[in-house]
């Protein structure tokens, strides 16, 4: 492996930069890695995590863990020499995030508390799948507009289908501008104080099947949302306007396993499809080779060694063979990503030890950003 | 002594059911082909279920026959089944839906179960082995019976969250096998998701199965001063792997010392873009953790 590629020029010109890819690839630690380095440049940077591990906020000297807010993490000795550069980071919470933008977007007080208390709301904001990705998307476009930061980087959340990211600010918008929210909104907007229930076909059969309590809350729900619709569907338009930006970089994250470039390329080509195309391949975790043979000329010295009857040495070669036949199956298996990108991959070997604290992310840093 | 290899047929039928789980990355989907592949060749019918509508389990059973269950369609399902056929034409499904699954969260994973246990109760097989879903998903999934039930005082709904809740805690006809690496933050994960099925769930754990497991061909040395011209690669990849398998050991120790539960290992292994060949020689490399 060599260090020839870099992640250097993802950053420049970039005010946002998205780390997708399937779960466990290293995401987190890759858009700390980035961040680190924007710091170490000089750019007051900001890393927003969906990942609640314990080890990643140790990494960045947070003995509390990450926070709700965006948190400034101390880098030892400044971040330049001349003090300019900053890190922060923060822990996107959805229902969290979800409250504050019904309290930005509530015509008043009066009507952000009567949506927060409502039950049905409870669930869109801790379940309604795609709730989380839009968050995310929302939070990267509420930093983005924050002054203190010049650069975010965000990683997507864990999900079945990494492009609920790109396209969830749309789902949410459909589905409160949605005709059955019209036919619940109906009869408030007739003037009737109560939707009676059990007058509507629709809202009956929907009432059998989950309970007419649980059918009431949701009622209860879009008549309190009344007049919040339409900001709701500028806003994701903004959000989804700046997830196409120029300005917003993608880095797709795979390991050495056949799921995760599955999904890296897969995931790649559905970027395409949306017409954006500053992708960025990372191959996270491969095997280092040690030394420029192969696994096979490996085998062949722990032969000859056997014949000298020299057993250290040939338990070495033996060693060395192992690896390297991890690092080449590695390579063949990351091999459709680099193809499909038209570009190397910006390769970070599997390190003697785990991520814990701000050196080991430095160590990791000289792989994605070689001097 | 070495590690005695596992006969895991005992167990897949001790169970009809047994679903498989781990955070994404850990070679769940392996681990679901090969327990599969384990049941036929010892001649039990075996279907495996696949929830996520990737193609990679079907592609590593080969021949075996496998069923896709997808949350969208069984909801669709099971709402036309429950009187929405007329009422749906009215307006699009999907937005339907979206509002049922978001008014009683969790009815999505209920009728998923509801479906395998359908398969369940029909006969027509003696293993079924469910590659879980993904990306943490496995939690929220097998509890969603228990939430639905709290939740739902009445209704079909309720009546199918109490069922799939009876499937869940009967250990003959389920259990769920967790599966991990023997690295730090998969192990702090499924110590998690252990603990939690246990206590919200009720569902009977079976072994856990750590993937990748390193273990040399031939020791390797501590002491590393040799003859040979490469003697410094040989050094640095040798300190190299002793680091990773100190790791590997530690975790697999913490492992033993927090969860209660047999511990199965399958190796790691350089094969780039497994197929069902390689599925089934994994079959004999299945092993009890030293």
């Amino acid at each position: 492996m060599t260090k020839d590629h870099t992640l250097a020029p993802v950053l420049d010109g970039a005010d946002v930069i998205v780390c997708c890819g399937s779960g466990g690839v290293g995401k987190t630690t890759t858009a700390a890695v980035i961040g680190l380095h924007a710091a170490r440049t000089g750019r007051r940077a900001v890393v927003v995590t969906i990942d609640p591990a314990r080890r990643l906020a140790d990494a960045l000297g947070l003995p509390d863990g990450l926070a709700a807010e965006p948190q400034r993490i101390d880098l030892a000795g400044g971040a330049r020499a001349d003090g300019s550069g900053e890190l922060w980071a923060m822990m996107l919470d959805t229902a969290t995030a979800f409250d504050a933008l019904v309290r930005r977007n509530a015509t008043n007080e009066e009507q952000a508390e009567r949506i927060l208390a409502n039950t049905f709301y409870r669930n869109i904001s801790g379940s309604l799948s795609g709730t989380q990705e839009y968050m995310a998307a929302e939070t990267l476009h509420f930093l983005h507009d924050d002054e203190r930061f010049d650069l975010v980087v965000v990683d997507t959340p864990p999900s079945r289908n990494a492009l609920d990211f790109l396209e969830a600010p749309g789902v949410l918008a459909r589905f409160l501008d949605h005709r059955l929210f019209k036919l619940l909104m109906l009869p408030a907007r007739r003037g009737m104080r109560v939707v009676n229930v059990a007058t509507q076909p629709l809202l009956r059969t929907i009432g059998k099947v989950v309970g007419s309590d649980v059918l009431a809350d949701a009622v209860a729900f879009f008549q309190a949302f009344a007049g919040m619709e339409q900001g709701f569907r500028q806003r994701a338009d903004v959000v989804m306007a700046l997830l196409r930006s120029d300005a917003t970089r993608y880095v797709v994250v795979a390991s050495p396993h056949r799921d995760t470039v599955t999904e890296a390329a897969w995931f790649t080509e559905q970027l395409t499809a949306h017409g954006i195309h500053q992708v960025v391949g990372v191959a996270n975790r491969v095997h280092p080779a040690f030394g420029p043979g192969t696994a096979a000329g490996a085998r062949k010295q722990e032969a000859a060694a056997d014949a000298d009857g020299d057993s250290r040495r040939a338990a070495l070669w033996c060693n060395i063979a192992e690896l390297r036949a991890l690092a080449e199956s590695a390579r063949d298996e990351l091999e459709p990503f680099a193809e499909l990108l038209g570009q190397p991959l910006v390769a970070v070997p599997l390190l003697s030890e785990d991520v814990h604290d701000i050196e080991t992310l430095g160590e990791i840093r000289r792989w994605m950003f070689p001097e | 002594m070495p590690p005695e290899s596992v006969d895991p047929v005992p167990l897949l039928t001790a169970s009809r059911v047994t679903i498989v789980a781990g955070k994404g990355g850990v070679g769940k989907t392996t681990v679901t082909a090969v327990l599969a592949r384990a049941a036929a060749d010892a001649g039990q019918r075996v279907l495996a279920i696949e929830l996520d509508g990737k193609p990679v389990l079907r592609e590593l059973l080969g021949e075996l026959p496998c069923q896709e269950i997808s949350a969208s369609k069984a909801l669709t399902e099971y709402l036309s089944d429950h009187g929405f056929g007329r009422v749906a034409k009215r307006l699009s499904t999907s937005g339907v839906i979206d509002v049922v699954a978001t008014a009683a969260p969790g009815i999505d994973d209920i009728v998923v179960l509801g479906k395998i246990k359908q398969l369940e109760r029909s006969g027509e097989w003696d293993v079924i082995v469910v590659d879980g879903p993904a990306a943490g998903h496995a939690v929220t999934f097998l509890t969603s019976a228990a939430g639905l039930h709290d939740a739902v005082r009445g209704g079909p709904v309720r009546v199918q969250a109490d069922e799939v809740l009876e499937l869940l805690r009967d250990p003959t006809r389920s259990q769920v096998v967790l599966v991990t690496l023997p690295e730090t933050t998969p192990v702090n994960e499924v110590i998690e998701t252990a603990y939690a099925l246990e206590d919200r769930v009720g569902v009977r754990l079976g072994p856990l199965v750590v993937n990748g497991v390193d273990r040399p061909a031939r020791r390797v040395p501590r002491s590393y001063r040799v003859d040979d011209p490469e003697a410094d690669v040989l050094a640095e990849a040798a300190r190299f792997r002793r680091a990773r398998l100190d790791l590997q050991e530690a975790e697999m120790a913490r492992l033993r010392s927090t969860l209660p539960l047999e511990q199965w290992e399958l190796p790691l292994l350089p094969v780039a873009g497994m197929a069902a060949g390689e599925v089934a020689e994994l079959v004999a490399t299945l092993r009890y953790a030293a």
